[in-house]
């Protein structure tokens, strides 16, 4: 036996899509496990770098699906401690960020990534909007999109305080430019309504 | 020396102290700074989680934006935007079709021209200029924290040491403090998880925060800003989480330079911080030269 990809699935596996979207090759990974005992997250993950890595090593369907479904790929902080220490020099943050998104677009990501996801969307929606990042409304668009009203209300008063929180947000001129960007790359309409 | 300056979203917020005693210490240096023209977000840890295209996009209109003004080096004091710039920069230099697609997003050209500079590079050409000038040596224990970002990846960022880097401390020897030698340079602080994840902050932050203080240290030292908004502004959090009582301050190097170099402790932007740092102000005794 081969661990040859399954024939009705060939050139729609991860591992094609990422060599194709990204130029890493997985079967460079040789399991040595380095990545996930460096990985400053490794303890909270369902499932490590390492073993993420093997399971879509194969191009079997059903092991991309568990990978996609994992808590493990959006607990990754891309802090780059695995690609700098990988004998095989495999840049797994890459593929965390492939997987992510492949997850989303299949429906399969974790339920617990949706704060996470709450945050960077509310975040890139400011930047959309005046160019910069406003902090007040990235903070009041995370709380409406995450529900969490109450998180962290003590800490705003003692930002203001100390001249961390500026009220207005700063525009940019080039506004429109960035508008453009942003439709040319997320699309036109605002993703995760 | 003139070099470009590009702040970043969080050095006109949360971490405004950093932007202010950059400032403070390039006038301090004879460092002119000329701001990139109308600069635009560089999408920080969250870009690139959305579309990878996108998180190439806004770093190449900062570069054009330096490059249409001239500008052939630019220094970005935040970890995070200095990554995203060089990663990007990197990207388009290997991969010529992409960088003509960018362009395209864009709008504007970008050569590739603009090389970008971090603050410890700029200030490690300065030394010699930092170790004359300093008129109150710092004479503390410090441990000097790299975090992830000026760091990793090296073939990307081509700075220092990613296992072991000492260009801070040796910034901060020529500032008369004592750089310790500890276990945590370059763990990750939990970043971007400040909000959505506290708690995973709370313990990985607690890590480095705990391994300060068992070195001994008087004050941690960094420069980036969200480990800086990390290991202070989560405190309280990291506190509980170790069930301890950790008070040991955390200064950007722009400002502990700037106590070394004389500068106001308030024009350096001391007093921002959730956990005090103005215990560390110089004493008359030690301004003495």
């Amino acid at each position: 036996m081969t661990s040859a990809p399954h024939p009705s699935s060939h050139g729609e596996t991860l591992k094609a899509k990422i060599e194709q979207a990204i130029g890493v090759k997985l079967n460079h990974c040789y399991q040595c496990g380095k990545c996930a005992a460096g990985c400053p997250v490794a303890q909270d993950m369902d499932l490590t770098s390492c073993q993420i890595l093997r399971l879509v090593q194969f191009g079997n369907p059903d092991w991309d699906r568990q990978a996609l479904r994992s808590e493990g790929i959006w607990l990754c902080l891309a802090c780059e401690t695995c690609s700098t220490r990988c004998p095989q020099e495999v840049e797994v943050p890459k593929v965390m960020d492939f997987l992510r998104l492949e997850a989303v677009r299949r429906d399969l990501a974790h339920p617990r990534s949706k704060d996470i996801l709450a945050f960077h969307r509310a975040f890139m929606d400011s930047v959309r909007e005046t160019g910069r990042l406003y902090e007040i409304g990235l903070v009041a668009d995370y709380k409406l999109r995450s529900r969490h009203f109450l998180k962290d209300v003590m800490l705003a008063p003692k930002m203001f305080t100390r001249g961390k929180l500026p009220l207005l947000p700063h525009l940019i001129q080039g506004r429109d430019a960035i508008k453009r960007i942003f439709s040319r790359t997320l699309g036109s309409a605002k993703k995760g309504e | 020396m003139r070099i470009g300056y590009y702040p970043g979203c969080s050095l006109l917020g949360s971490s405004r102290e950093f932007d202010e005693s950059v400032r403070a210490l390039a006038q301090a240096i004879g460092l002119e700074l000329v701001t990139v023209p109308d600069w635009n977000c560089c999408g920080a840890s969250s870009a690139h989680v959305l579309d990878h295209r996108l998180s190439l996009a806004l770093p190449a209109r900062i570069l054009a934006q330096a490059e249409a003004a001239g500008l052939t080096e630019v220094l970005a004091p935040c970890a995070a935007c200095y990554n995203r710039l060089t990663s990007a920069r990197a990207a388009l230099a290997a991969d010529p079709r992409e960088a003509a697609e960018v362009a395209a997003i864009i709008e504007m050209p970008v050569t590739g021209k603009v090389t970008v500079v971090n603050v410890l590079e700029v200030l490690d050409r300065l030394r010699d200029v930092i170790k004359e000038k300093t008129v109150a040596p710092l004479g503390r224990k410090v441990a000097c924290y790299y975090g992830c970002l000026l760091v990793r990846p090296p073939k990307v960022v081509a700075f220092d040491r990613p296992e072991d880097p000492m260009s801070m401390d040796r910034l901060m020897a020529a500032a008369g403090a004592e750089a310790l030698d500890w276990n945590f340079k370059t763990e990750c602080c939990g970043a971007a998880f400040s909000v959505t994840r506290t708690d995973l902050v709370a313990r990985m932050s607690g890590r480095i925060v705990a391994g300060a203080a068992r070195a001994g240290a008087e004050a941690i030292v960094v420069a980036c800003p969200m480990c800086q908004s990390n290991l202070d502004m989560r405190r309280p959090e990291i506190n509980a989480a170790l069930g301890a009582d950790h008070q040991v301050p955390v200064l950007f190097i722009t400002q502990a330079l700037g106590l070394a170099l004389g500068l106001d402790p308030v024009a350096l932007g001391l007093q921002r911080h959730m956990v005090s740092a103005l215990a560390l102000k110089p004493t008359a005794a030690s301004t003495t030269v």
